[in-house]
């Protein structure tokens, strides 16, 4: 028993030790400005807040906006002298000034910034349907403790995720069917109580999330004739225990992204799970979508990190009777669970796999000649299972669309700097400039272990051309990543639109997908009226042994248009179409929600497609859960 | 020299380019200078450049190949080092070797010789831009009508003179045994494919991944011939599908986003092989193309050709082509190099689009009025007062263009003229005397020549006349089916008619491009192209033909009668051979004696076309689909058996016509 204890406390000393090494690296982040935490590109809330502060506040429109992306503070707008500007404190793009940014935004999409589309600027709440409330449910609820309101500014946020066409309509004021009632239980309990109220009075329930879903997935479905009630987590946020020996977390599945990291940082541990949308998405929309996240290659995509669930289904709870790390017993029912997209129950409570913070952490970047040569690289660091925690390739138009968000330059020096690299690559190396691609790479672990694997990865990249292009390129790589939602509503603020999607594709169909999607949206643009040759580009952002997830943005300038939203749409369908056609999935990790539903007999046979429902009609034959996602 | 080749006035016809003669700016400037001029065509814009050299490697190593020799090898039991030389010994048979100096050889030779043959060769400039553009948008397969050797030498001529990019083009393995000119020919772009290579699988391997590999990288555009080889007739032959389903592959299976096919129409005034083809047809085996053989050609060169005509067709969108046809998913599950059959639709749908390119062709192929004068002169073997001629030629022109034809037939010029020009030209088939034109056929057996060879002598003019009277069959084939169905049903009841429309159709659809399944369409444009030149009525019900129909209908009906006769002859030769197992490369030669020994017995008169090969195995191939005759293979010989009360019966049939 000696020895017993001898581990624990040692493991004891040893956590101790990770938490200075991690506070020490957190300092370095806010002294050098520059410094080379992934944190760094994120918000960064406010270190002295308590641990058990939420980010997520009832009246969430108090902090974010109500009709965009993210926090009301923070904001792409171009200033009196036509300059870029990112307004607010949170982001390290914040306050700066990017010069580039209105040249490319004229040139790429042919917007002239006299022509401005502003979005109504407050919310009509007279333009809110009336809630259609279930009196004695309500007054459960009461009895039961559970907060509700009915307020129409907090239905309204909770009536749409973040698909074009819901921005769309919120700025040009339309608002749809928005649920009637908002409930915020605070554990696990509480749910259970609303569930069974729900299926007592046959209300509607639709689980929410962080509410950056962009599949449709929380759209009221229009013939929903019951009242239905948006069940916020948000107020389900703590962690319940961190077990050091298993390194496993328990946590209630309302907490967002960024909470449980800064939580568990300050234990010395994090989960390693970072979606793009991390900064708002909860534990339990992952679980609900599938979410995959940036650094899977070391830590693993959500159904890799997860130990054990807990969810409140009408038909009671579901949840394994173990946390054993693997089991054979039959179909996995956390693969009912996982992707279910709040169509069986409410998910309140997980177990996570947990790692000591990495001691180290390093940014970088590879220029390659062509997208061809980054994909081929790609492919040999995935065929070598060597992959950073990260890499990302980005096409040509993507590269310079980062450079437009390069922020003004501080010294003369630094620009002699920029002209002699851009010298170097374009002239010496005889790269083209509207041919060469860029791939992030992030590493993560020991010091020493980092420095050897960055040179494996270099070392293979110079076999197809790459040559390494700096941290600074890589990390302004990951910073797009987290703004690039903010820059749609400055788009959309000048008469263009757009939108991401995603697939994941085998690695021989990679080159020959990008080009085919992208070159189908050029043209179904154009054959659609679109004056303005789209923006349409493209990464790979995910390696896999067998195939690649890539990663789309297309945008337009939708001036002359009769019904940009339509041609949109139809855009968007054909470039899906396209995806199907070349080999691409459904999703890799947004989900099917009701905006990709109509492929889904295609994408899982009729079989598999009645498998899925009867499950829904075992565990919810009344459609309790009837946001309508998925089937 | 720009000529209007439609009345605009017209809304039933298709809106078309005007024609440029390219030659004029050769008879101004020099041939040399032309030669040697800076050649920097616009490319794919997809080219990935370092693959051009490397485009022998690129098919060596490639996944299709390499797994279709691991098969072989593993097959066969050989080493697979052996059977990947053996890969790269036929990629190198087959592959060109394109040479920019041996273009401008050819670029200076030819331009002499088109000169000296042709007076013009006239080509729509807006489809050569069209093409440019198509050139750099998509990977492009070049589809030309074949008529002559002529086609292939003046495409990548053209190309050049326009500063296009120089197609690789697929030619039959003949060319290989004339020495220089193969060699030549190779490094000007022309690859070599054999004849016949079904069961060998490494072959078909090697083939079509040479040209799935130049298509995919936009190497260059793609040349072949749909009709698989020169039509002897003048009518469009049936379209082969292998090389159209090999290029039109890569697009299913995603490997480039689109893929345009041109359709290219080239027709000449007087075409070289005129007689030759005649011969060919009456069987005197085609000679073997050699080197010497070539040069005696030369003679040629000291005749007048006339005009020739190129017409670049508008890009046919593979894609589109595609759209809501095929499932291009069907291709997810297995790895792309690994040979899949394609699907039903697939197949369908490239059947489909031969057909429709090749009617393309057909539509855009400028004919002479000389064709129409033939037609009348064939009609009437006993020929015609040149008046008579000039008027029913004017009257056939208005038809003709009612019909829609591509008729180079100038409204100023007269009709007198119009009709000398083409009787001048053609002086070795119609002749002129006493003021009475009829076909120069001889009249009396020379001396020492049996009554056999007068007739095959006759023959050699009639074909060689009937080859330009195809060339403007297509314009008339559905109204000409139409009219002799029209006499022949029972009621003038639309039903009954189209009955007797479609049994025709489906006997003649080897004959002449009918697209498979499409009989109900064809019937529907042939009641509207005989409406519209007020032949026949149609209400509701019925049919039948107006008060003024009789002429046309009548015109019509002859068109196809050396068919129906020829195909009759056929059945009843059928009909009466004795040998229980008729072997098919003999089917011809006896058919033909017997049809010879009609002729000179009496019994046939005027029917010379009933000798000709095509139309005997185009018949036979009728048959075959009718099922009055079954194809047995007894090892590598293949027979026939036939039944014969559905051939005398199908007989009766098409006697009632």
């Amino acid at each position: 028993m000696a020895s017993n204890t001898d581990i624990s406390e040692r493991q004891r000393i040893a956590a101790r030790r990770l938490r200075v090494v991690a506070g020490h690296l957190q300092k370095c982040v806010q002294g050098e400005g520059a410094g080379v935490s992934a944190q760094a590109c994120k918000t960064e809330t406010p270190r002295s807040s308590p641990a058990k502060a939420t980010s997520v506040p009832k009246r969430r429109q108090d902090i974010m906006k109500w009709n965009g992306w993210g926090y009301s503070d923070s904001r792409f707008l171009f200033n009196k002298k036509g300059q870029g500007e990112f307004t607010g404190k949170r982001y390290r793009l914040s306050g700066m000034i990017l010069p580039s940014l209105k040249d490319w935004f004229e040139a790429t999409f042919g917007t002239s910034l006299q022509h401005k589309t502003p979005a109504t600027p407050t919310l009509n709440v007279s333009a809110v349907p009336p809630p259609n409330l279930v009196e004695p449910f309500v007054e459960e609820l009461k009895v039961a403790g559970v907060a509700a309101s009915h307020d129409p500014e907090g239905r309204v946020f909770r009536s749409h995720g973040h698909c074009l066409h819901e921005i769309f309509a919120l700025r040009e004021g339309r608002i749809g069917r928005v649920p009637d009632l908002v409930v915020w239980p605070n554990c696990h309990n509480d749910v259970v109580k609303i569930v069974e109220l729900a299926c007592k009075y046959n209300v509607c329930l639709m689980p929410y999330g962080g509410g950056t879903s962009v599949s449709s997935a929380l759209e009221c479905p229009l013939e929903e004739t019951r009242s239905v009630v948006s069940l916020d987590t948000s107020q389900m946020n703590r962690i319940l225990w961190i077990d050091e020996k298993n390194l496993t977390v328990h946590v209630e599945a309302g907490i967002i992204g960024q909470d449980l990291e800064r939580q568990l940082n300050e234990s010395g541990y994090c989960t390693g799970h970072e979606p793009d949308s991390m900064e708002f998405s909860s534990l339990g929309g992952w679980v609900a979508t599938r979410a995959s996240g940036m650094k899977k290659n070391i830590y693993g995509n959500i159904e890799d990190l997860v130990v054990h669930i807990k969810m409140v289904t009408p038909r009671g709870v579901i949840e394994k009777s173990c946390q054993g790390p693997r089991m054979s017993t039959g179909p996995d029912i956390h693969h009912f669970i996982m992707g279910s997209e709040g169509t069986l129950g409410v998910v309140t409570e997980v177990t996570m796999k947990i790692r000591p913070l990495p001691e180290y952490q390093k940014y970088g970047s590879i220029v390659f000649p062509n997208f061809q040569q980054g994909v081929s690289c790609l492919r040999e660091v995935a065929r070598q299972r060597c992959a950073p925690a990260s890499i990302r390739l980005m096409d040509n138009e993507q590269f310079q669309f980062g450079h437009a968000l390069k922020p003004q330059v501080s010294s003369i020096f630094t620009s002699f700097l920029d002209g002699l690299k851009k010298f170097y690559i374009t002239k010496f190396k005889g790269f083209e400039p509207h041919h060469l691609c860029v791939a992030t790479l992030l590493f993560e672990g020991d010091r020493e272990k980092v420095l050897q694997h960055e040179k494996q990865v270099y070392d293979i990249a110079a076999k197809f051309g790459g040559l390494a292009a700096g941290e600074d390129n890589g990390q302004r790589g990951y910073m797009l990543t987290f703004v690039i939602a903010y820059l749609r509503d400055l788009g959309m603020d000048y008469y263009v639109i757009g939108e991401s999607f995603e697939t994941s594709v085998p690695w021989d169909r990679v080159l020959d997908l990008c080009r085919n999607v992208k070159e189908r949206i050029v043209r179904e643009c154009k054959e659609r009226g679109v004056q303005f040759p789209p923006f349409s580009t493209c990464r790979v952002t995910q390696t896999y042994d067998a195939g690649a997830c890539v990663y789309f943005y297309f945008a337009f300038n939708y001036r002359g248009l009769a019904d940009p939203l339509h041609v949109y749409e139809r855009v968007e369908h054909e470039a899906r179409e396209e995806i199907l056609a070349n080999g691409g999935s459904l999703s890799h990790h947004h989900g099917v929600g009701k905006l990709r539903k109509e492929w889904m007999r295609e994408a899982v046979s009729t079989v598999g497609l009645g498998m899925l429902q009867s499950v829904k009609e075992y565990v919810d034959p009344n459609n309790i859960f009837g946001n309508r996602n998925l089937l | 020299m720009a000529s209007v080749l439609y009345s605009p006035r017209d809304p039933g016809l298709k809106k078309r380019d005007e024609l440029e003669d390219m030659l004029e700016e050769r008879r101004r400037s020099s041939d040399a200078r032309h030669a040697l001029r800076c050649y920097a065509p616009a490319v794919y814009k997809g080219l990935a450049p370092r693959e051009v050299s490397a485009l022998r490697g690129a098919v060596l190593q490639s996944d299709a190949l390499q797994h279709v020799i691991g098969q072989v090898s593993a097959e066969c039991g050989e080493r697979r080092e052996l059977v990947q030389e053996e890969a790269a010994h036929l990629l190198d048979e087959m592959a060109h070797r394109l040479r920019l100096g041996t273009v401008r050889f050819f670029a200076y030779v030819l331009s002499k010789v088109f000169k000296t043959l042709f007076r013009s060769v006239r080509v729509n400039e807006e489809g050569v831009q069209r093409l440019q553009q198509a050139i750099q948008d998509h990977p492009v397969v070049l589809l030309p009508s074949h008529r002559s050797y002529m086609d292939f030498l003046m495409m990548s001529y053209i190309l050049y003179t326009y500063d296009l990019a120089l197609p690789v083009i697929a030619a039959g393995m003949d060319f290989m045994s004339m020495k220089v000119v193969g060699e030549m020919l190779r490094m000007s772009g022309a690859f070599f494919i054999r004849r016949s290579f079904g069961g060998d699988k490494l072959y078909w391997a090697v083939f079509s991944e040479y040209v799935k590999t130049m298509l995919r990288t936009g190497y260059a555009p793609i040349e072949f011939f749909l009709e698989g080889t020169r039509s002897r007739t003048g009518k469009s032959l049936t379209p082969k599908t292998g090389l159209l389903n090999i290029v039109m592959e890569p697009f299913f299976k995603g490997e480039v986003f689109d893929i345009h096919l041109v359709p290219v129409s080239i027709s000449y005034d007087r075409i070289l092989e005129e007689s030759l083809y005649a011969r060919e047809l009456l069987g005197v085996p085609k000679p073997k193309e050699t080197t010497s053989g070539l040069l005696k050609a030369r003679q040629i060169l000291r005749e007048d050709y006339g005009v020739m005509h190129v017409y670049f067709g508008h890009p046919v969108s593979v894609r589109s082509l595609a759209q809501g046809r095929v499932k291009r998913s069907q291709y997810n599950l297995v790895p792309r190099h690994i040979p899949q059959r394609p699907c039903l639709a697939a197949q369908a749908l490239v059947g489909e689009a031969a057909f429709r390119l090749v009617r393309l062709q057909e539509q855009a192929m400028v004919l002479r009025p000389w064709t129409l004068v033939a037609t009348l002169l064939l009609q009437n073997p006993d020929g015609m007062d040149l008046p008579v001629l000039e008027e029913q030629a004017a009257w056939l022109r208005r038809l003709a263009l009612s019909f829609g034809a591509f008729l180079d037939w100038p409204d100023c010029k007269p009709c007198r003229e119009v009709v000398g020009a083409g009787l001048a030209l053609h002086k070795n088939l119609a002749r002129v005397s006493g003021g009475r034109v009829r076909l120069a056929v001889a009249e009396t057996p020379g001396v020492g020549q049996t009554a056999e060879e007068l007739a095959f002598d006759r023959a050699v003019g009639v074909l060689s006349c009937a080859s330009y009277r195809n060339q403007i069959l297509h314009v008339f084939i559905r109204p000409a089916l139409l009219s002799v169905a029209l006499r022949t049903a029972n009621s003038s009841r639309k039903d009954e008619v189209y009955t007797c429309f479609n049994f025709l159709w489906t006997v003649f659809s080897n004959e002449f491009i009918l697209c498979p399944g499409a009989s109900v369409q064809d019937f529907e444009e042939a009641c509207y192209l005989l409406g519209k030149c007020c032949a026949v009525q149609e209400s509701q019900q019925d049919i039948v033909m107006s008060e003024g129909g009789h002429a046309t209908l009548a015109f019509l009906r002859a068109l196809l009668d050396p068919f129906l006769q020829g195909y009759q002859v056929v059945c009843q030769y059928l009909c009466k051979e004795t040998e229980e197992n008729l072997r098919e490369n003999k089917f011809v030669p006896a058919a033909r004696n017997f049809a010879l020994q009609l002729i000179l017995a009496g019994v046939l008169t005027l029917c010379y076309e009933a000798l000709s090969s095509d139309l005997q195995k185009n018949a036979l191939a009728a048959l075959v689909q009718l099922e009055a005759v079954t194809k047995v293979k007894v090892g590598d010989q293949v027979t026939l058996k036939v039944n014969r009360r559905a051939a005398s019966s199908l007989e009766d049939m098409l006697g009632t016509f």
